[in-house]
């Protein structure tokens, strides 16, 4: 059962081979007997789910079913849910229980789905690893020495370990395609404006997007009809017409353009990733894609880019965190100015710190032009390479990251190190573009390694075609390391 | 020497919207603490700011009354700062490229005009209320206030005097209201003053060093703090000081300024644009339809008072104070288009007397524009006389006899006598019993016509026309 797809499962529901009530117990049970070993659940609330697996039975039997009723759906604790513990991995709200529903969370109990649990994730979405939770660090299911990557590290791992068939994910710099890259599953960040981001608790608002992981092509375009949709309550939500991204899976590839940027076949990248990625590319070939080199001359400057942006949004996102409404709050405190400096000092981490540290002086009187307007010029050139780039091809392929997923502990001490490993994903959230990560085969320390591909905007259904057409001929996506 | 005050007002005009600037939430003044707070106001993790339509719409409406430019884009901005009653820790406001920009309003002082420019009107969020009574050496917040959509409006520094500043102050509350864009409740705060003064010698280009007055909630206030603050800085120059630029808070029981916070100690609020919120963008047909919207304008109304009733500067400008005044004055003299002038002093006389005396609006006046104009049309055509007419007046007011004026003339008897024959009678037996008073009248005695006068009222008991029984008994003793 647990090696069942997100469509397997939904197959059986509705075929009433199984009962939701049957499947959450099933998933439930297996989350208490292993999560203890990959740490992908902060929250786990039975009674709940089960509430929710029951109206699910009852909406399967009045027949108002959709793919989705009755699925557990493991949702990142970035999402505030009501009634939910929702701590975004962080001490700072170690206490705070939601009383609303986010966007996404709406549209998940809308069809039925099952909250099954909310996962772990680097604390305030900060950080390629998992390790900056204040939840203890998530184990990678592949090697249990090895990170899940970040921010999404629990969603990655609790899909990779079977313990759920499908998770949300978010992405700011790349949080839902490198941990999915790292554990060998699939993730996509859908176009900056389909997701709503109301009640996605805020990193950096103009790069997050939230997005679906889950273990296949098929899987994640049945989750992404749930989470996609206007909402009034984001301004950046788009208004458009209503998809089915799973329209086009079966749509062959003949005469497919795939752009290979130059930039991203160049130093940096490790060999077993390169051979990787190289195999596949010809796995596309045979399946009657043609590859065309383009170039994106500003690609190398979208980390810097990236950390002036980020941080900038992040300090102002985070200036809520105060203390006086909820949250953490200090214990004792000799004025005002101590209340905010000591809640703020022992509700968040070190990484988070940092960046509200760098944010703020981006922002500062006297640096602003120099950093933060700088980068949002920059963040334009790198759009237009990218426009540029779509007229020579019809989608982008690269590596998601550019090595496997590293050790525990082997880069926490550099931040540097750790911010490079968003190398090839933070350009999509500069531009908005939408881009997702499969599994394309493993490479030192039989670790999964990840296939990138960036779409044009809201080409999204194209995107999951040529995903799904590649794990139609190739077996990466079903590999478990469980 | 000579000094010369130089003043710049900020004034924040509450918007007359039901709900916040982001949040659905209820404006309404006066709600039990917290309880109209939603988790968008309250800044619960997650939420996000969705901007009111109507708050952009009295936006507009302002600029179009100042004649200033709509930026279209503008730019909402954070303004970053740590308070409790901030809840996101940044207040949603506007920076490079707010929705009004320029304009102008005219003033009059003393029977001058005078130009006061706008550099900016922008649109932000408020802040909620700390308290810091009742709490045992805590403090209570309360986040009702936190969302309300203001309209900070900035002048240039273009007044020479508190009474400038009052009188711009004045013009531009009449405005806001006129528009329909706040309700101008001083005492509730949805009209508050900050004002920039300097001073500089008499003649002298460059700008003095200013101190910015925070939070003037009165005319009064606002008037005696600019005084306060203009004598402290020349006392300071006289004496060989020079002014620091700070922040400074008037205390109205002292009636003196103080220091608040000094240029040092202020923030640097780390603007930059909200991501959350996109460039708001104001096609030129939405400007249109809320141009076709706007009512005549106080000044259009003023010259047009002068122009069509021939009213003068001064009584146009009393009767366009407010629009609710202006459309009385209105519906009264659309009845009479002949007695302008007569419907104006009664408006300004005994009307506004009577409300201020009450205490009370003019759209509550008791004695509505029809009556009013029956009244007046009754003292035009002779009917009765001025004296009669207050007393017709007090009878309207009071609501008596179904506010029916021509039957409160007929049962107080209050019609004057304006037969000719009747009054000539009258005259005739005056003069005969007042022999000696005529002798002395025609001895160029110019007072015994005045006590004739009197005698033949008193015989009336004052119903007599005056003007006929002037112009009768000059001729009686002419001949």
């Amino acid at each position: 059962m647990f090696n069942a797809s997100l469509k397997q499962l939904s197959d059986q529901l509705a075929e009433k081979k199984i009962s939701s009530t049957e499947l959450t117990t099933e998933f439930l049970k297996r989350i208490k007997q292993l999560n203890s070993e990959y740490n992908a659940f902060i929250t786990v609330n039975e009674e709940m789910s089960l509430d929710q697996a029951r109206s699910a039975d009852q909406m399967i039997a009045a027949g108002q079913a959709s793919a989705l009723t009755g699925i557990p759906i493991a949702q990142k604790d970035i999402f505030c849910a009501k009634g939910w513990l929702t701590t975004c991995g962080s001490k700072m709200l170690s206490n705070f229980v939601s009383p609303y529903d986010a966007g996404v969370i709406e549209r998940f109990n809308q069809v039925g789905a099952i909250n099954i649990g909310k996962t772990n994730m680097d604390e305030f979405a900060m950080g390629s690893s998992n390790e900056t939770s204040y939840y203890g660090l998530v184990k990678n299911p592949w090697d249990l020495s090895a990170v899940p990557g970040g921010s999404s590290g629990g969603a990655a791992s609790a899909v990779a370990a079977r313990l759920a068939p499908g998770a949300t994910g978010t992405d700011t710099g790349g949080s839902i395609r490198q941990p999915a890259a790292l554990c060998g599953i699939s993730g996509i960040k859908p176009t900056y404006g389909l997701v709503s981001r109301y009640g996605m608790i805020a990193f950096a608002s103009s790069l997050d997007q939230g997005g679906p992981m889950a273990r296949s092509a098929e899987d994640l375009a049945l989750m992404l009809n749930v989470m996609v949709g206007f909402d009034p309550r984001d301004s950046t939500s788009l208004q458009r017409k209503v998809e089915d991204y799973a329209r086009d899976l079966q749509k062959p590839l003949s005469g497919l353009r795939i752009g290979l940027p130059k930039e991203y076949f160049a130093e940096g990248m490790s060999k077993d990733v390169e051979c990787a990625i190289e195999k596949a590319l010809d796995e596309y070939r045979k399946l009657g894609a043609e590859t065309v080199e383009i170039s994106l001359p500003n690609a190398s400057l979208s980390i810097p880019v990236y950390y002036v942006l980020a941080p900038a949004e992040a300090s102002s996102n985070l200036s809520r965190f105060d203390g006086v409404r909820y949250g953490h709050r200090a214990k004792s405190y000799s004025d005002l100015g101590d209340m905010y400096r000591k809640s703020r000092a022992e509700g968040f981490g070190p990484e988070v710190k940092r960046r509200i540290l760098i944010g703020t002086y981006v922002l500062s009187h006297g640096y602003y032009d120099a950093y933060y307007i700088k980068a949002q010029k920059l963040r334009r050139l790198i759009a237009q390479d990218f426009t540029q780039a779509y007229q020579q091809c019809d989608i982008i392929m690269g590596p998601t990251t550019p090595t496997v997923a590293f050790n525990l502990g082997e880069k926490s001490g550099d931040p540097i190190q750790m911010y490079l490993s968003d190398i090839y994903t933070s350009a999509a959230n500069l531009t908005g573009l939408p881009a997702m990560s499969i599994p394309v085969g493993f490479g030192n320390k039989n670790r999964p390694i990840g296939l990138h591909i960036i779409g044009n905007y809201f080409m999204e259904a194209q995107m999951l075609n040529v995903a799904h057409q590649y794990q139609q001929v190739t077996d990466w996506h079903l590999k478990s390391p469980v | 020497m000579q000094w010369e005050i130089v003043i710049g007002l900020e004034v924040h005009a509450q918007l007359s919207t039901r709900s916040k600037i982001f949040s659905g939430a209820s404006t309404a003044y006066g709600a039990a603490p917290n309880t109209q707070a939603c988790v968008i106001d309250l800044a619960l993790p997650g939420v996000l700011p969705v901007l009111n339509k109507g708050a952009v719409e009295r936006a507009i409406k302002l600029g179009l009354a100042v004649g200033a430019k709509i930026n279209s884009p503008s730019i909402f901005a954070r303004k970053n700062y740590f308070y409790p009653d901030l809840p996101k820790g940044y207040q949603i406001s506007q920076f490079e490229l707010p929705v009004v920009q320029g304009g102008s309003i005219r003033i009059q002082v003393n029977g001058i005009e005078k130009e006061i420019r706008l550099t900016r009107a922008h649109l932000e969020e408020d802040a909620g209320k700390s308290l810091h009574e009742d709490f045992h050496g805590m403090s209570g917040i309360d986040l009702n206030r936190a969302g309300t959509p203001l309209l900070e409006i900035v002048s240039e520094p273009d007044m020479r005097s508190s009474t400038e500043a009052v009188t711009y102050a004045k013009t531009l509350h009449s405005l806001v209201r006129w528009i329909g864009i706040c309700d101008g409740n001083m005492q509730e705060g949805s009209f508050r003053c900050d004002a920039n003064v300097s001073v500089r010698p008499l003649g002298s280009e460059k700008l003095g060093t200013r101190c910015e007055i925070k939070n003037l909630n009165s005319f009064r206030f606002l008037e005696k703090a600019i005084d306060f603050e203009a004598r402290r800085q020349i006392e300071i120059i006289e004496e060989g000081g020079t002014i620091r630029q700070e922040t400074r808070l008037y205390d109205a029981n002292k009636d003196e300024t103080r220091t608040m916070r000094t240029k040092e100690d202020a923030n640097d609020y780390r603007y930059f644009p909200d991501p959350d919120l996109l460039p708001l963008e104001i096609p030129s047909m939405w400007i249109d339809q809320l141009k076709a919207t706007l009512p005549e304008l106080p000044e259009a109304r003023r010259s047009r008072y002068i122009s069509e009733f021939g009213l003068s500067a001064y009584d146009a400008g009393v009767l366009t104070s407010t629009r609710e005044l202006a459309d009385y004055f209105e519906s009264t003299v659309k009845q009479l288009p002949a007695q302008a002038k007569l419907c104006a002093n009664w408006i300004m006389g005994e009307i506004s007397g009577q409300l201020n005396k009450e205490g009370i609006e003019i759209t509550d006046c008791p004695v509505a524009s029809i009556q009013l104009a029956a009244l007046i049309a009754r003292i035009s055509d002779g009917t009765i006389s001025g004296k009669a007419a207050k007393i017709v007046f007090e009878s309207l007011w009071q609501g008596e006899l179904n506010q029916d004026v021509d039957a409160i003339i007929e049962t107080k008897g209050l019609k004057q006598i304006s037969d000719g024959g009747a009054i000539e009678k009258l005259v005739d037996e005056v003069l005969a019993a007042n022999a000696q008073q005529v002798a002395d009248y025609r001895n160029g005695k110019e007072k015994a016509f005045n006590s004739l006068i009197g005698q033949i009222m008193k015989a009336t008991q004052g119903k007599a026309n005056p003007a006929h029984v002037n112009a009768i008994l000059k001729k009686k003793l002419g001949g």
